[in-house]
């Protein structure tokens, strides 16, 4: 038979899949794996749809999706964040983050065109960009600098190629913020070079003593800027697949090409949800953070108790410790700790090669539970470090 | 220590009284030495009133009966509900008395080992009293959640083990 795909044969197999098996299997296995958050979608916003799919919310929507949801979104970071994007033909409602990421780099790249990103990233953005037809390019970041993204780095990853830089904070999987003056300096270097900026905030609303800066608010950025928001993380509905790519209506109008051939619309029952959220679910994010923020500082306490060494992340839920009191590799340290204690962790090189040495931990887990955890992770790091 | 903090404290125990001020201390960036003040402070002021567990009895295999009994009151000079209330609340079966608006006066929560232990108390007990007038007892079939805690099998972990 013919060879299939060259493009997507070159995206290598998922780097979990073997710890998910294992794990999957276990019995009494505490999983500090998983990124989602463990809480339910607030009932309120379950209610709402049920309520809109008894009235026959059925049906598809216009390809932007739901006009009232995008000028709620659009009210919304108005207010948050004080970017302006028109409901009209600057906003697009998505299959989740992961559907804006894919058109994103789509309407963007031309073969060849060179993403740069920092690593440790999301695992889904190197294969992003090469199913664009795209390189991508990761420049790594440092544990002892919190993985803050370092400017003279970037700068020196920018070839006639770039065509965008890709950034992710609060980030997946180190939980950095990255600073506001670090952030602006970047988006000077993508007006130096004429760069696009693709800024997935999916995040936004889990940092903890900081603020939240949005990339498309600082100067420069915006109309060079594919702003990237969910609501998976902080309304807990990653199941609803719902997102949304705010660009200057150019971009959009690319976007939307691609989205109406291959989605069609967002699901409408879920895109009802999402209105609920943004007009009654303020509260109920508020507590979801501040339950996020007190397991951080818990977790973050005793990791470096136990001698896996961390900063504290001041975003997303998740701890990104250096196992080296072990001597250990990550993908070592996962598996034996898994055999060893049946705690699930993610290892820090499927992430990129700068995550080697390193180990995920998710917090979105209830307290006891982390500290079952907790308790396992030292009985297994103290026979490593003897 | 400031008013949000005794406030994250007081609801980190109200989740769970088994809370140790250390966890406490780690999960507000407090020392364990104020945690442990404050916990105290809260004591002393009968704002922290006492440590109880939450049980399902239903589960543990124990009967237990509970009514909500509505009971019209006329109020007196001087004092209004407040006499006839502290007679009912009493009484050590008495889990619950409110002042309410509407229809009736008070609204009682009594449990008992049977029905009958019920009847038997609003009977000789609750009717009798000065100045009842009145009562309408409702027996409690099924509880479904009860202080914020709901009483159904606990919805399992849905999440798949492992994602990125
Ligand atoms: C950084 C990042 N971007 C995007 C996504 C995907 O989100 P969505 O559920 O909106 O597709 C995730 C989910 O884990 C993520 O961590």
């Amino acid at each position: 038979m013919k060879p299939l795909s060259r493009t997507v044969g070159a995206v290598p197999p998922s780097g979990i899949r073997r710890f998910f098996d294992v794990a999957a299997q276990m019995e009494d296995c505490i999983s500090l794996g998983v990124g989602e958050p463990d809480f339910v979608t607030p009932w309120h916003i379950r209610e709402a749809a049920i309520w809109a799919i008894e009235k026959g919310f059925t049906t598809y929507t216009s390809n932007y999706g739901l006009f009232t949801l995008r000028q709620r979104i659009s009210a919304h970071l108005k207010r948050r964040y004080g970017v302006e994007y028109s409901p009209e033909d600057e906003m697009l409602i998505t299959i989740g983050v992961s559907e804006g990421l894919d058109i994103a780099m789509r309407a963007l790249l031309n073969p060849g065109d060179e993403v740069i990103f920092f690593e440790p990233s999301y695992v889904s953005y190197p294969p992003c960009v090469m199913f664009a037809g795209g390189t991508p390019v990761p420049v790594p970041t440092d544990y002892r600098q919190g993985f803050q993204p370092d400017v003279d780095r970037l700068r020196d990853a920018i070839t006639p190629r770039t065509k965008a830089i890709l950034l992710c904070y609060p980030n997946n999987p180190t939980g950095t913020v990255a600073s506001h003056e670090v952030l602006k300096e970047i988006v000077r270097l993508a007006v130096e070079h004429d760069l696009y900026l693709v800024s997935d905030e999916i995040y936004d609303r889990l940092v903890y003593d900081v603020e939240h800066t949005c990339v498309a608010s600082l100067p420069g950025a915006r109309e060079r800027t594919i702003l990237l928001g969910g609501f998976s993380k902080s309304y807990a509905m990653t199941g609803w697949r719902i997102g949304y790519a705010c660009a200057p209506a150019q971009i959009i109008e690319m976007m939307i090409k691609v989205h109406q051939y291959t989605m069609l619309c967002a699901p409408i029952a879920a895109q009802k949800a999402a209105e609920e959220a943004l007009e009654h679910g303020e509260a109920e994010v508020e507590r979801m953070r501040r339950e996020y923020d007190r397991r951080r500082r818990l977790i973050v306490e005793r990791l470096n108790e136990i001698g896996l060494e961390c900063l504290p992340p001041q975003g997303a839920f998740y701890v990104f410790p250096s196992i080296r009191c072990t001597g250990l590799r990550s993908e070592d340290f996962t598996e034996q700790l898994l055999w060893e204690e049946r705690v699930a962790v993610v290892p820090g090189n499927v992430f990129g090669s700068s995550g080697e040495g390193h180990v995920r931990l998710s917090y979105a887990t209830s307290l006891p539970r982390i500290e079952e955890a907790l308790h396992r992770i030292e009985r297994f790091v103290r026979k490593r470090r003897g | 220590m400031n008013q949000e903090q005794h406030k994250a404290i007081l609801e980190i125990l109200e989740q769970d009284a088994r809370t140790t001020p250390e966890q406490i201390a780690a999960m507000l960036g407090l020392e364990v030495e104020q945690v442990k003040q404050a916990i105290h402070q809260l004591e002393s002021a009968g704002i922290i009133r006492r440590y109880k567990t939450v049980i399902d009895w239903d589960r543990f295999g124990e009967e237990r009966v509970f009514a909500f009994i509505d009971v019209k009151v006329s109020p007196a000079r001087e004092v209004g509900f407040d006499d006839v209330a502290e007679r009912i609340y009493r009484f050590p079966q008495v889990h619950a008395v409110y002042l309410v608006s509407g229809d009736h006066d008070l609204r009682v929560i009594v449990s008992g080992r049977t029905m009958k232990e019920i009847a038997a108390f609003v009977a000789e007990r609750l009717a009798p009293l000065d100045r009842v007038q009145a009562t309408y007892t409702q027996f409690v079939l099924k509880r479904y959640k009860e202080d914020g805690e709901v009483y159904a099998e606990t919805e399992p972990d849905r999440r798949l083990v492992m994602t990125p």
